[in-house]
């Protein structure tokens, strides 16, 4: 492998890491605030993604500029984010948080189910695409390879500005401090006066958008398909695993991780494109079973 | 005189046994409950849910003319995508249950080599309406198992005839396959029968990206590094959508002569991604366009019923499913003639189905005596045309089945590897003039 191929193979790790990064974070953000793994974070992926293309679609029938659809992008995710996510929440998380595990986990795979079942009787069977916005931004050449401009710039572009954005929020933000702090014990930042349940509704609601907004950004470039969701949530979990559950950095360096190991991989060892990724989980798992990143807990009882 | 009056005893209570074996009649029931297994969910819905259409449509018709013989015909639907134990559970229920003496299963080839066995334990008979694997009747001779259709290796064979007839100057291929059976198999008879014919030709990159992966970016930088003369992929669905799409976006289709085995069942949703030149297979000799029988009654009947009803052209898993029903249809009246008029018993309608002819919506299908089907195969080369919004086929061929399929008795890796040269210019392949 000579040097060229390796930033060729540089290139594809990160923006397949970009999309892995969004879905992955909404994912780990949720379970770090709520302990709650929820399974129906692959379904945000997929609705944001179809609602998405349904909104392209209508743009283009319209006769609108395809410069638009970064509105549509955005907008499906947030609409999504929030419609789903609030029902979610109200209706089925607000009763399990107390409940086992493993009862949670059968909940949040149930919604799962529902979602799919729910996403086939709107958008069919048919592989739905809408790659305006792609053909749009143009190609870019590097090093005699032709590169979209959409996942070489705005798919990495984005999942930068919302980690930075991310994080900037929960540091020095009020709302994002009481996030922290209910996230680090959920007791006693209500009983500092903190609204548990508001916090809890508002990252929910957040996760959900950033799922959805994996599947948004996902649409121009892939084909929706039902079964979309179940693909997108194993992977996103293998990545929340490695990097330990909650945490926000070790989900961005364990996705990028992934992302790179899986190109090389396709360069190198094609065979072992689909093993990747979880080799490295039982890797990183085998000697940090509580994750690359997660800090050892002091015993909360 | 004693044994004469036993043996004439014998006798007589032999041919009365006979006699009583012989018009056996079955009593006709009020109606035939079939069972069709399809895929309503997951990826491969894209061809079991237009499938399950053409069924309801075929069947509502059928019954409106009075059944088969008279007798209404009902399906019950499985679902293939819930997995394989759950499927051979529904299968079996079905089966059991409800009495079923018809089944026709599946689409997945997997599900294929599940079903096959267990419809032979329970002396159901199944048709192979869809899978492709030319394992399942190669590797174990069964009395109620047919299929109605060809199998990987004719379509397999074919496809790599048309790539050599038409662009037969090519030295370097590249595969990208989905990993699972299909991709895998699809692969080892199209590059055994390529390099029967063409040993000089370079295989420089083997790709199996996952089952309904969503992103092919990496396997199109490391194919533009490669730069191979041909790309095969024998995807199909979502996973084929994207590829092509993505190929389409960084100009990868271009620069490479692209074959794509299975893409009639994606022209129209590709719209005008696909530009002109790519390489299609239509797993068997059905396309609305069909160079001889685009205005036969039937097939342009249909193919107007069926978009009135879906809002879409006929693919290929829709053609199967019809072509499955014609061949039980026919299977039914050729027992009823055999069994005297009479409505015959499962044993003898799986009988009849074995040297069966007849017709779906394109060419006759005649099914051997090992039960799989003899189905043509037609090819073509996408042009764009200012008819239809998407790409239509030009420079069709098409390949008898005869000519691209292992003998009876023998298994197909071991018959491609005794391909001879000459085959590329059987006098048997049907040419048509290019499309105005």
């Amino acid at each position: 492998m000579n040097q060229e191929l390796f930033l060729l193979a540089v290139l594809d790790g990160i923006s397949y890491a970009a999309l892995l990064f969004l879905v992955a974070l909404g994912m780990t953000l949720v379970f770090g605030v709520m302990r709650i793994l929820n399974m129906a974070h692959g379904s945000l992926y997929a609705f944001g993604g179809y609602f998405a293309a349904t909104l392209g679609l209508w743009a283009v029938s319209k006769g609108l500029s395809p410069a638009w659809s970064f509105l549509w992008l955005v907008l499906a995710a947030l609409v999504i984010g929030a419609l789903l996510g609030t029902v979610m929440e109200v209706l089925l998380l607000r009763r399990i948080y107390h409940k086992e595990q493993i009862l949670q986990l059968l909940v949040t795979f149930a919604a799962f189910m529902i979602f799919e079942d729910l996403q086939r009787m709107i958008w069919g069977a048919q592989p739905y695409f809408v790659s305006d916005i792609v053909n749009y931004l143009g190609v870019a050449e590097v090093l005699g390879i032709t590169y979209t401009r959409y996942q070489l710039m705005v798919l990495p572009g984005v999942a930068l500005v919302v980690f930075v954005g991310l994080r900037w929020f929960l540091k020095s933000s009020r709302t994002g401090r009481q996030i922290v702090a209910v996230a680090h014990n959920r007791e006693v930042a209500t009983a500092m006066g903190i609204d548990a349940k508001r916090i809890c509704l508002l990252t929910f609601v957040a996760g959900s958008m950033l799922g959805a907004l994996g599947g948004a950004l996902a649409s121009p470039t892939t084909s929706l398909v039902p079964g979309i969701g179940a693909e997108m949530i194993v992977l996103s979990f293998a990545v929340v695993a490695t990097a330990g559950l909650g945490q926000i950095e070790g989900t961005l360096v364990t996705a990028l991780l992934i992302g790179l190991a899986r190109s090389f991989a396709v360069y190198l060892q094609p065979e072992m494109e689909v093993l990747v990724p979880y080799l490295i989980m039982v890797a990183v798992l085998l000697f940090r079973p509580q994750g690359l990143f997660s800090v050892a807990q002091a015993r909360r009882v | 005189m004693f044994n004469k009056k036993i043996i004439g005893a014998m006798l007589a209570a032999a041919s009365a046994f006979a006699f009583s074996q012989g018009a056996f009649a079955q009593a006709k029931p009020a109606e035939l409950k079939i069972g069709i297994t399809t895929f309503t969910s997951g990826p491969a819905s894209v061809f079991g849910v237009p499938a399950k259409q053409a069924a309801e449509l075929y069947l509502e018709d059928l019954n409106a003319k009075g059944g088969i013989n008279g007798v209404k015909v009902t399906p019950t639907f499985i679902d293939e995508g819930v997995g394989g134990d759950k499927l051979l559970s529904e299968y079996r229920r079905v089966v059991q249950e409800q009495n079923v003496k018809v089944m026709l299963g599946s689409i997945s080839s997997g599900s294929c080599n599940t079903l096959a066995p267990v419809a032979e334990d329970l002396k159901v008979l199944n048709i192979l309406w869809d899978c492709g694997t030319e394992k399942v009747l190669e590797e174990r001779r069964y009395k109620y198992v047919v299929r109605t259709q060809a199998n990987a290796t004719t379509e397999m064979v074919a496809s790599v005839l048309y790539l050599l007839r038409q662009k037969p100057n090519f030295k370097t291929i590249a595969v990208v396959n989905q990993d699972y059976a299909w991709g895998r198999d699809s692969w080892e008879l199209f590059s055994q029968t390529l390099k029967i014919l063409k040993p000089d030709v370079k295989v420089v990159a083997e790709l199996f990206p996952k089952f309904g992966a969503s992103d092919f970016s990496t396997e199109i930088s490391r194919l533009q590094a490669l730069r191979p003369d041909v790309i095969l992929s024998t995807s199909w669905g979502g996973d084929l959508d994207t590829f092509v799409r993505q190929s389409a976006q960084r100009g990868l289709i271009k620069n490479a002569q692209f074959v794509l085995p299975l893409a009639e069942s994606s022209l129209e949703r590709l719209g005008t991604t696909l530009p002109d030149g790519v390489i299609i297979g239509a797993r068997g000799d059905h396309y609305f366009l069909h160079p001889v029988l685009k205005d036969d009654p039937k097939l342009k009947g249909f193919v107007e019923k069926f978009k009135a009803k879906t809002g879409a052209y006929p693919i290929y898993s829709v053609y199967h499913m019809i072509q499955a029903l014609d061949g039980l249809v026919a299977g039914y009246d050729k027992a009823i003639k055999a069994n005297k008029g009479q409505w015959p018993s499962t044993e003898q309608l799986a009988e009849a189905m074995h040297g069966l002819k007849f017709r779906g919506l394109t060419d006759e299908v005649k099914i051997r005596e090992d039960g799989q089907g003899l189905e043509d195969q037609l090819l073509g080369t996408t042009r764009k045309t200012a008819a239809y919004p998407f790409p239509i086929l030009d420079k069709i061929e098409i390949y008898p089945a005869e000519m691209a399929i292992a003998p009876v008795g023998q298994k197909s890796v071991d018959w491609v590897k005794t391909i001879k040269p000459e085959i590329l210019k059987d006098p048997r392949i049907k040419t048509f003039p290019p499309v105005n």
